[in-house]
């Protein structure tokens, strides 16, 4: 497909699907920005699998090269060495990875419907179900009514919503997010966190969600990666055994969250010295 | 509305909307009516005391006795532009002007925009013709006539080709300055959805530019017009009474009187049409929420 067409020409022809299980794999893969001595080794050997169906959180300090992950991933920056795949069409008619951004990066002379169905259009999908399916992703994220909104008439939480419901009209096996709460208060991104549960539980999708913010990885993660900052190294990980629903103020949260918490400030002044 | 109690009152607000609504649909036509005429005189009673203004320097200046002789006041100066709209010539004229600037300007627009579509998109073609765009846009087009009059003689053609290299390079800088300034982060996201190419110029960057895309008209067309009356000043054509005509003809009599009215009449055309473009502009701000008052 013409979309992934840059990242496969780094990740070589499509492995065979049956010995590849994970749906993202990145294999001791390095970034480095500029050259000589101006340059900047954001990655450092990363290697890590994301099991088809998993949600991966990656968490580190700033400047740990998470969203540079996540643009390597989304094939629209290329490592300096390594190898990153994806796995495509893994329930057949998948398109590949979805990103979604801190801000909603919504089209404003597009209607919030409008921003959806563009999505639908450039998967080249006819008008009568281009129409369907907009009406459809606009209910899955609570915003039936409002697809005739502009978005700068619509709040911040709404808007980001908007966002997720054109990442879904994407229909892609794997969604990237690059702190998409992170500018949003505490009250809206906790109702988000709600909403992205109960979208998620019905789709069979893979997820690696970044942020910098420890209970909220905790919070919606199946597992917690943890980033070391310059390079970015994957330093620890946590599988995350709490059951569904969770609620991000819960004991259980707090007690990994602070474990995990712990470890970064470990990391954090291993680098101060 | 708070984002912090959004999902509480998501329903809340849906329901004030309907009502909203409702309240649009039931408004009596006298009452918008009344609306209208309320928002038509907000925005007129600047302009009116503008007016009334320059009337009055005018007239202090006349009774002030300044080259009393030949410097006419603004009553005498009305009617005689009062006269002037009662015969056929000056209408004749204003048309065959107005003809002119929207072939002229129509010109360069298709033409301002082809460029800035090709140049905008075309790295070597930037790099070529980029800071040329820009010389031509600052060139005073007055200095284009007597290579066009060599070219083209005394004819319409003249006059038109000095519009179109008058306005054109206003436009199609105005469509690569928007190209250039389509937000980064819209790019990436229309990336990740997979437009391409022309389906993300189409989609994307040409929506995206259209602000800038009417700043560039608006400006264009300033140009066009001073183009145009310049160009009927020095480009007589037997038979075409234009505006340039008339005021050439005024100035070869020495009547004041009739050479104000003229410019008067050119000034208000200039206004009306810059009022349609600010009427554009503002709709497309509008819808973008680039206002501050929605």
């Amino acid at each position: 497909m013409a979309r992934q067409g840059d990242a496969m020409t780094v990740t070589g022809p499509r492995q065979a699907v049956g010995e590849m299980t994970a749906a993202v794999r990145l294999t001791d893969v390095s970034k480095v920005f500029g050259r000589g001595t101006s340059a900047v080794r954001a990655l450092d050997r990363i290697t890590l699998d994301v099991p088809s169906g998993e949600f991966t959180c990656l968490i580190g300090a700033s400047g740990c090269g998470k969203s540079t992950l996540l643009s390597l991933v989304a094939g629209l920056e290329q490592p300096t060495s390594g190898e990153v795949s994806v796995l495509e069409g893994g329930r057949g008619g998948g398109r590949g990875v979805a990103l979604m951004f801190q801000e909603p990066a919504l089209f404003p002379w597009l209607t919030a419907a409008g921003n959806v169905e563009l999505a639908l259009r450039a998967r080249g999908l006819g008008r009568a179900e281009r129409r369907q399916r907009t009406t459809e992703l606009l209910d899955v994220v609570r915003l039936g009514g409002f697809g005739g909104k502009r978005p700068h008439e619509l709040s911040g939480g709404m808007r980001q919503r908007v966002a997720l419901a054109r990442a879904l009209a994407q229909d892609a096996d794997v969604l990237l997010m690059d702190e998409p709460f992170g500018a949003l208060d505490a009250m809206t991104r906790d109702l988000l966190h709600d909403e992205l549960d109960r979208v998620c539980a019905g789709r069979q999708l893979t997820i690696i969600f970044v942020t910098h913010n420890v209970r909220e990885a905790v919070r919606l993660g199946d597992r917690v990666v943890v980033l070391s900052s310059r390079p970015g190294r994957v330093i620890d990980e946590f599988a995350v055994p709490i059951e569904h629903p969770r609620r991000i103020d819960s004991a259980r949260v707090a007690e990994l969250a602070g474990r995990i918490t712990d470890r970064l400030r470990e990391e954090m002044s291993h680098d101060s010295r | 509305m708070t984002p912090g109690n959004q999902q509480a009152s998501v329903p809340a607000y849906a329901e004030r909307l309907a009502w909203l609504e409702a309240q649009e649909a039931e408004t009596p036509a006298d009452q918008r009516g009344r609306r209208l005429a309320n928002r038509a005189w907000t925005a007129l009673w600047p302009k009116v005391l503008a007016i009334a203004i320059v009337l009055g320097v005018w007239q202090l200046i006349h009774v002030s006795g300044w080259k009393k002789l030949i410097f006419p006041g603004p009553a005498g100066t009305l009617s005689d532009l009062w006269g002037q709209l009662q015969r056929g010539l000056l209408w004749r004229a204003i048309a065959i002007t107005s003809e002119r600037a929207v072939i002229g300007f129509a010109l360069a627009v298709v033409i301002g925009a082809v460029v800035g579509a090709l140049v905008s998109r075309i790295a070597p073609l930037r790099a070529a013709f980029g800071s040329l765009i820009t010389g031509l846009q600052t060139m005073p087009s007055i200095a284009w006539f007597p290579f066009a009059i060599i070219l083209f003689g005394i004819s319409t053609t003249t006059i038109l080709f000095v519009i179109v290299l008058g306005a054109a390079p206003s436009i199609a800088n105005g469509l690569i300055a928007g190209v250039d300034y389509t937000p980064p982060l819209l790019l990436r996201a229309g990336k990740m959805m997979g437009l391409r190419r022309l389906s993300l110029y189409r989609y994307l960057i040409l929506p995206a530019s259209l602000p800038a895309f009417v700043a560039g008209l608006k400006q264009g067309w300033a140009f066009a017009w001073r183009s145009l009356v310049a160009g009927e000043l020095l480009v007589i054509i037997a038979n075409q009474p234009s505006l340039g005509v008339l005021l050439s003809t005024d100035q070869d009599q020495a009547d004041m009187q009739g050479a104000t009215s003229i410019i008067i009449v050119i000034l208000i055309l200039g206004i009306i049409v810059d009022m349609v473009f600010g009427v554009a502009d503002r709709a497309i701000r509008r819808r973008w929420g680039l206002t501050g008052t929605v």
